[in-house]
C-alpha cells in the first residue's frame, strides 16, 4: 500500500514535471518566435532606415523651403509624376529601350570576351601578342569613341549596343585572363593524376576554377553598360532613359526628370540583382551562405 | 650471370625503379637563374607490393621524388621505371594523395572522389557507388555533399585519400597523408592503410614526418640525406604482422628501431642547419 502511494506520488510528479517543462517549451517557443520577429524586424529597420531617412530629406527639404523646389521637387510630386509616367505607357517604352540595349550589349560582350580571355589566359604566346594593345583599348574612355560609333554606325541601336559591348568586354576579358592564370597549379597537378587529358583539363579544371574571377568582370560589366547607355543615350536617341532625362530637362519637366534618374536607378539594381543570382547558381560553392 | 644481368633482374622484379635519378630547378636569384638540385643520384628500388616509407628531413626532396614518380615532372637526368618501363607521364596506375588535400574546390566530397572514376570511364551508377563505399571507409559518411571548405583540415584529407583508392591503382604514394588528423583519427586510419595494402597488395609508397609512423606501416623505411636529397639508407622492419600484435608500438624491437632512424634523421637534420647556418657563421668567424 505504501508502495503504490509512493508510486503514485512519483507518477504525478513526473506528470507535473512533464507539464511544467511543457509549459515550459511553450513558453519558450512563444519567447523565441517574438526575439525572431523582433530580429527579423530589427534587421528590416536597420536595411531601410538609410533609405527612409533620404525619401524623408528629399521630401522635406523642398518643403520647408532649404532648397528650391523648381530644381529638386519633393520626392511625392516625383513619385506622381512617375506614376503618370508609367500609366501613359512612356515609361515603359523608355525602360524597355534600355533595358534590351544594355543587356544585348552585355550579351555580346560575355559571348566576345570569355572565349577570348580564356585564350589569351591559356595559350602565353597570345597573351604575349595581343596584351598591348589591349591596355591601349581598356585605358580608352568609352565614351571618348562615342562620335566615333555615331559617325561609323549611325545613330540608330548598333552604335548603341555596339558602345556598351566595348565599354562591357573589358572588365570582362581582363578579369578572365585573371582567372586562369591565377588557377591553383596544384589542382592541375592533381587533375592530371587523376587521368585528364589538356581538352579536359580545360573544361573540367581551369574553368570551373576561374568562374568566380569571371562573375566578378561580368558584374563590374554590368554596372559599366548602364553608365555607357545612359550617357550615348543622352547625346542621340529617340528613346530610352538617358534620352529622357535629357530630354524631359531640356523642356522643364523637372519631375519627370527626376523619375527617368529613379528608373535608371531601379535598372541599374536590376541588372545586378539579376547578375549577383546568376554568380549565385553557377559558382555557389563559393558562398559560405 | 654477369653482373650486368643480375642487375637486370633485380631491375625486372622492382615495381618501382629510381636509377640514378638527379632533379634540378632552376630558380631566380635577383636577376640571374641558377640551378637548383633538389635530389641528387637517388636509387631505390621498391618490390611489388611493398609498403616503403619514406623519411627525411623538411625540404629534402621527398615531395619532389613524389611528383616524379606521379610523372608530373620529369628528371634532370637518371630514370624512372614501373614495372620496368620508364615513366612518361601521369597515369590512373598510380594513385596519389597530394601533401596540400589538392581537392577541387566546386566540387562535393562525393564529386572529387568520382573526378577520376570519370577519367577511368565508369558509369554514373558505378561512380556514385563507389564514392560512397570509400567515404564511408574514411569515415566520412553523410558529409558526401559538402563542399572541401565546409570540411575540417583533416576531413579534405580523408576526402583526397579516399579519392586515390577509389579507382583502384596499382600503385599508391602518399605524401604526408596523415600529417593534418589527430592521434585517433590517425590511428585508425594507419590501421584502415594496412588492411587494405593487405587485402589488396597495392604497392605503397608512404611519406612521413612520423618516425612511429615509418617504422609502424613501413616494411622498410628509406631515410634521405639534407639537401641535395640522396637515399642514405634503407632500413629493414622485421616487424610482423600489425593487425595480429596489439600494442607493437611499446615493443623493445619497436623502440630500438624507432631510435635507429631516429639517429639516422638527427645527423641529417643537424647537417642540414648546419648547412643554413653556415654562410653566417664564417662571417662571424671572420669578425672575431
Ligand atoms: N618548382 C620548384 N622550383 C624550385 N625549387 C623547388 C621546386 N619544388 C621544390 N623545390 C625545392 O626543392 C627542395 C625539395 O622540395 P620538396 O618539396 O621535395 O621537399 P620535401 O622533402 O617534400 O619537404 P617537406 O618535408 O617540408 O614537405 C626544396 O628545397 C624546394 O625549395
Ligand atoms: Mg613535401
Amino acid at each position: 500500500m505504501s508502495l503504490d502511494k509512493a508510486m503514485a506520488a512519483t507518477s504525478s510528479t513526473a506528470a507535473g514535471g512533464l507539464a511544467t517543462r511543457q509549459a515550459g517549451t511553450g513558453t519558450g517557443r512563444a519567447v523565441a518566435a517574438a526575439v525572431r520577429i523582433r530580429s527579423a524586424a530589427a534587421k528590416v529597420l536597420r536595411s531601410t532606415a538609410a533609405i527612409a531617412a533620404f525619401a524623408a530629406i528629399w521630401e522635406l527639404a523642398p518643403r520647408l523651403g532649404l532648397v528650391d523646389s523648381t530644381f529638386l521637387p519633393p520626392l511625392s510630386t516625383v513619385l506622381s509624376a512617375w506614376w503618370d509616367l508609367a500609366v501613359s505607357g512612356a515609361l515603359l517604352e523608355h525602360f524597355q529601350a534600355s533595358i534590351v540595349r544594355s543587356i544585348s550589349g552585355l550579351l555580346l560582350a560575355i559571348t566576345v570576351a570569355i572565349p577570348l580571355g580564356l585564350a589569351i589566359g591559356y595559350y602565353k604566346p597570345v597573351a604575349a601578342l595581343l596584351n598591348p594593345l589591349l591596355e591601349l583599348f581598356r585605358n580608352t574612355a568609352a565614351l571618348a569613341l562615342l562620335p566615333v560609333f555615331i559617325l561609323i554606325l549611325g545613330i540608330g541601336e548598333t552604335s548603341k549596343i555596339t558602345i556598351v559591348l566595348f565599354a562591357c568586354t573589358w572588365p570582362i576579358l581582363l578579369s578572365t585572363v585573371n582567372g586562369v592564370r591565377s588557377v591553383d597549379p596544384l589542382l592541375i597537378k592533381s587533375a592530371r593524376s587523376l587521368g585528364l587529358q589538356p581538352f579536359k583539363l580545360f573544361f573540367k579544371v581551369i574553368l570551373p576554377a576561374s568562374l568566380p574571377s569571371i562573375f566578378t568582370g561580368i558584374r563590374l560589366a554590368g554596372a559599366s553598360s548602364i553608365l555607357v547607355l545612359i550617357a550615348a543615350e543622352m547625346v542621340g536617341a529617340k528613346a530610352g532613359l538617358g534620352y529622357l532625362i535629357n530630354y524631359t530637362q531640356y523642356n522643364f519637366q523637372i519631375p519627370e526628370m527626376y523619375a527617368g534618374i529613379l528608373t535608371i536607378s531601379a535598372l541599374g539594381l536590376l541588372i545586378n540583382q539579376g547578375l549577383v543570382l546568376l554568380e549565385r547558381r553557377f559558382s555557389g560553392w563559393k558562398n559560405n551562405a | 650471370m654477369s653482373e650486368k644481368q643480375q642487375q637486370a633482374v633485380i631491375t625486372e622484379a622492382a615495381k618501382i625503379s629510381f636509377q640514378n635519378v638527379t632533379k634540378r630547378f632552376q630558380v631566380r636569384e635577383g636577376r640571374g637563374v641558377s640551378e637548383f638540385t633538389a635530389m641528387d643520384g637517388v636509387n631505390l628500388d621498391v618490390r611489388p607490393g611493398e609498403f616503403m616509407a619514406v623519411v627525411g628531413p623538411s625540404g629534402c626532396g621527398k615531395s619532389t621524388l613524389l611528383d616524379l614518380l606521379a610523372g608530373l615532372s620529369h628528371p634532370t637526368s637518371g630514370q624512372i621505371l614501373l614495372d620496368g618501363r620508364p615513366i612518361t607521364g601521369p597515369g590512373l596506375d598510380r594513385g596519389i594523395v597530394f601533401q596540400q588535400y589538392a581537392l577541387f574546390p566546386w566540387r562535393t566530397a562525393r564529386a572529387n572522389i568520382e573526378f577520376g572514376l570519370e577519367a577511368k570511364g565508369f558509369s554514373q551508377k558505378e561512380r556514385r557507388e563507389r564514392a560512397r563505399h570509400y567515404l564511408a571507409l574514411v569515415g566520412l559518411s553523410g558529409f558526401e555533399n559538402r563542399y572541401p571548405h565546409e570540411l575540417s583540415g583533416g576531413m579534405k584529407q580523408r576526402v583526397a585519400i579516399a579519392r586515390s583508392l577509389a579507382f583502384d591503382p596499382d600503385v599508391l604514394l602518399m605524401d604526408e597523408p596523415f600529417a593534418a588528423l589527430d592521434a585517433q583519427t590517425r590511428e585508425s586510419l594507419q590501421t584502415e592503410l594496412l588492411s587494405i595494402w593487405e587485402q589488396t597488395g597495392k604497392t605503397i609508397l608512404f611519406i612521413t614526418h612520423g618516425i612511429d609512423e615509418a617504422v609502424y606501416l613501413g616494411q622498410r623505411v628509406a631515410v634521405m640525406t639534407a639537401r641535395p636529397g640522396r637515399i642514405k639508407r634503407i632500413i629493414d622492419i622485421p616487424l610482423g604482422k600489425r593487425s595480429e600484435d596489439e600494442d607493437i608500438r611499446s615493443g623493445a624491437e619497436f623502440g630500438a628501431l624507432r631510435h635507429e632512424i631516429w639517429s639516422e634523421l638527427r645527423e641529417e637534420v643537424q647537417r642540414s642547419q648546419a648547412f643554413d647556418r653556415s654562410p653566417v657563421t664564417a662571417k662571424a668567424g671572420l669578425a672575431k
